[in-house]
Order: structure tokens, then sequence, then C-alpha cells
């Protein structure tokens, strides 16, 4: 039996090891302590009176992020106020990627004029956790206790090219949802977008 | 509409040629047909002797870019046997004219392309491989039921071995 119970814990890292680094819907998500645009540091733990985060992996360069600016600025402000501030990282690295300098990231905060924190991981330390693959990336997290649970992984809705044809609002569906009480009714989706830059 | 139906047509012809032949002549700027995903799966999954390379990429994605030219020399090595490549370009569609074609013609591609212009990637990801987490770039190589996925930038060599191992199957 014990050796049943080591070979399945065996089993079980080495899935783990494969399907990556990264969390899963239910996992416990991390704070961090990152860089803001303003030069301040922030972490998840300054919003008080925050229920959850929508975290965004994000950047300046991408196109399909520029896709979902605005709309990830209009997610900030229909939900900021209920609980569910968005929170952008940019993880790229500069030196592999130059347009996402933390510099650009303040001229793009400034031009774009973000609502939310945009904030630069620097050390790419943030990202291979949480287990972000590209940008636009969403992490959707609820306050339980003291913990921040992993909600929504995935794309914000169904429609890159345009706001207005979204049939599913995948990432308005899963907050809705928590704000309710409920589980989102779709916790996981894809969406094309550009890798994290890696030197 | 009846550029809609242009494409159609060309789209057709494209994936004609890429289905059945190579195109002889080198031409500068072949047009470049958009279809959405019911277009593309047909060859996703076909059921022959031939590898198929599919590579998912954009002009406006730097490590794409890159890797385009191992593509044509795949396709200018291998082309005129039984490999097939298919560069399938996911640049926005209102990038057509602007980046997709001078791209193309500027760097003569002769490898086939076209234009995936389908916004329900939630949907169409996981049907050209399960495991792809929609990043690009990102290249799908296959025989028959023999698939194997690749979500990175693939060198010659890789891309070499890997074809030559299908077509050994």
């Amino acid at each position: 039996m014990k050796r049943f119970l080591f070979t399945l814990m065996l089993v079980a890292a080495a899935v783990a090891a494969v399907f990556g680094q990264g969390y899963r819907i239910g996992d416990k998500a991390i704070d961090f302590s990152l860089k803001n645009v303003d030069g301040k540091m922030v972490s998840m733990a300054d919003y008080s009176d925050a229920k959850g985060f929508v975290v965004i992996f994000s950047c300046n360069h991408c196109p399909y992020v520029m896709a979902y600016e605005d709309r990830m600025i209009e997610i900030h402000n229909l939900y900021a106020s209920k609980g569910f501030p968005v929170i952008a990282i940019n993880s790229n690295d500069p030196s592999a990627q130059p347009q996402d300098s933390y510099e650009n990231m303040i001229e793009r905060a400034r031009d774009k004029k973000f609502p939310f924190a945009y904030l630069f991981d620097e050390g790419q330390k943030i990202y291979p956790i949480y287990g972000a693959m590209r940008t636009p990336h969403v992490f959707l997290l609820n306050k339980q206790n003291d913990d921040l649970i992993v909600e929504y992984i995935g794309a914000i809705d169904d429609n890159y090219k345009d706001a207005s044809a979204v049939k599913e609002p995948f990432l308005k569906n899963a907050i809705e949802a928590l704000l309710a009480g409920n589980k989102p009714p779709v916790s996981e989706t894809k969406a094309i977008g550009c890798t994290i830059k890696v030197k | 509409m009846p550029v809609k139906r242009l494409f159609l047509l060309l789209s057709l012809l494209t994936l004609l040629q890429f289905g059945f032949a190579q195109p002889k002549t080198k031409e500068i700027a072949k047009p470049v047909p958009v279809v959405d995903f019911q277009g593309l799966k047909p060859f996703l999954s076909k059921d022959n002797d031939t590898v198929y390379v599919v590579n998912f990429w954009a002009t406006w994605c730097a490590p794409c870019v890159v890797e385009i030219p191992y593509f044509e020399n795949i396709n200018k090595e291998f082309g005129s046997g039984k490999v097939k490549v298919l560069l399938v370009s996911l640049d926005f569609p209102n990038h057509y004219d602007t980046r997709l074609i001078p791209f193309i013609s500027g760097k003569n591609i002769q490898s086939s392309v076209v234009m995936l212009d389908d916004p329900n990637s939630n949907f169409w990801i996981n049907e050209v491989d399960a495991s792809w987490s929609g990043a690009i770039p990102a290249t799908l190589i296959y025989k028959g039921n023999n698939r194997r996925f690749f979500e990175k930038v693939m060198t010659t060599e890789e891309l070499k071995s890997n074809i030559l191992s299908l077509l050994s199957k």
C-alpha cells in the first residue's frame, strides 16, 4: 500500500511536471510585489477592499494585447468598484523585446490612460509560477479567507477583432458568476496570443 | 459580396494547390487566400503518404518571422516530393494589404500561404492540437495519424529530422 501511494505520488509529480508549472483552476495563487508604472511597488495585499483580482499578463508590443486594451480598461471600470480590479503584468524580457521596456510601459499606460496597475515582472519571476503562456493571458482570482483562488484562466472573450461581435464574454461571465457567489460557467479558454519573450 | 466570393475562389485555388501540386512558376506576389477554420480544417487531417508541415505565424510575431526561412528551406528541399508546407498567417484581416502581402512578396515566399480569419480561436486552437496554449509560432507536422505539434520556434534541423522520421513511417 505504501509503495502504491509512493508510486501514485511519483506519477502525480510526473504529471505535474509534464503539464507544467503553472496554475490550474482551484489552485492558490501567490501574491507579488512588482513595480507599477508610477514607480511604486504594488502587491495584491495592498487592495484591502478587493474580493479578487483580474490578473492579465500583458505587454506593450503585442497586437492581440492592443486589440484588447480598451476592453481591459472597460472591465476594470466595470468591476474594480465591485471588488475585482484589473492588474496587468508585463513579463517580457526587454532585452528580447525592446518595445516592452519599463520606460515604454510608462508611455503606453499614459497614452491609453490605464486606470489599472501595470506592473513590470522584472527578472521574469512571476509568469512561470502562474503559468502564463502568452499575452494577453487572464488569471481570475477570488479571495477566500486569506487565499487567492484561481477561478478562471484564459481569454477575455471570443472575438479579438471586434468587441461588438463577441458572443461569449468569458471573463465578464466569470466575474459576474463570482460576484453572485457561483463558479464561472466556463473556467478555461484559449486564444491566440504572443509568446512571453525570453532571452 | 463579390470580394468575398473572390476570396473564396482564391482560397479554393490555393488550397487545391496545397493539396495536389506545387507551383511550378515563380510568381512574385501570389494572392493569399483567406479562410475560416472550416476552410482550413481539411488540410489538418489529410490521410495519405505525404508529410504536411503547417506553421501558424504572423508578420507581427518576431520569432515567427525568424523561422519563416526555415520553412522555406524545407519547401525548397522537399517541396517537389511528398512534403507540403503551408504557412497559416494569423495576421489581422485589416493588415492583409498593408503587411501580409508586402511581406510575402518582399521575401519572395514560395511556400503556400493562407490567412486564417476566424476569431473564435477558443474553439479551433484545440482542434489543431489540444496541447496548444494559443501562443505563436506553432507548428503541426503530420502524416496520416502520426501527428507532432510544436509550440516553439523550430530550426531547419528539427523540421528536417521530424519530416524524415515521418516519411519513413
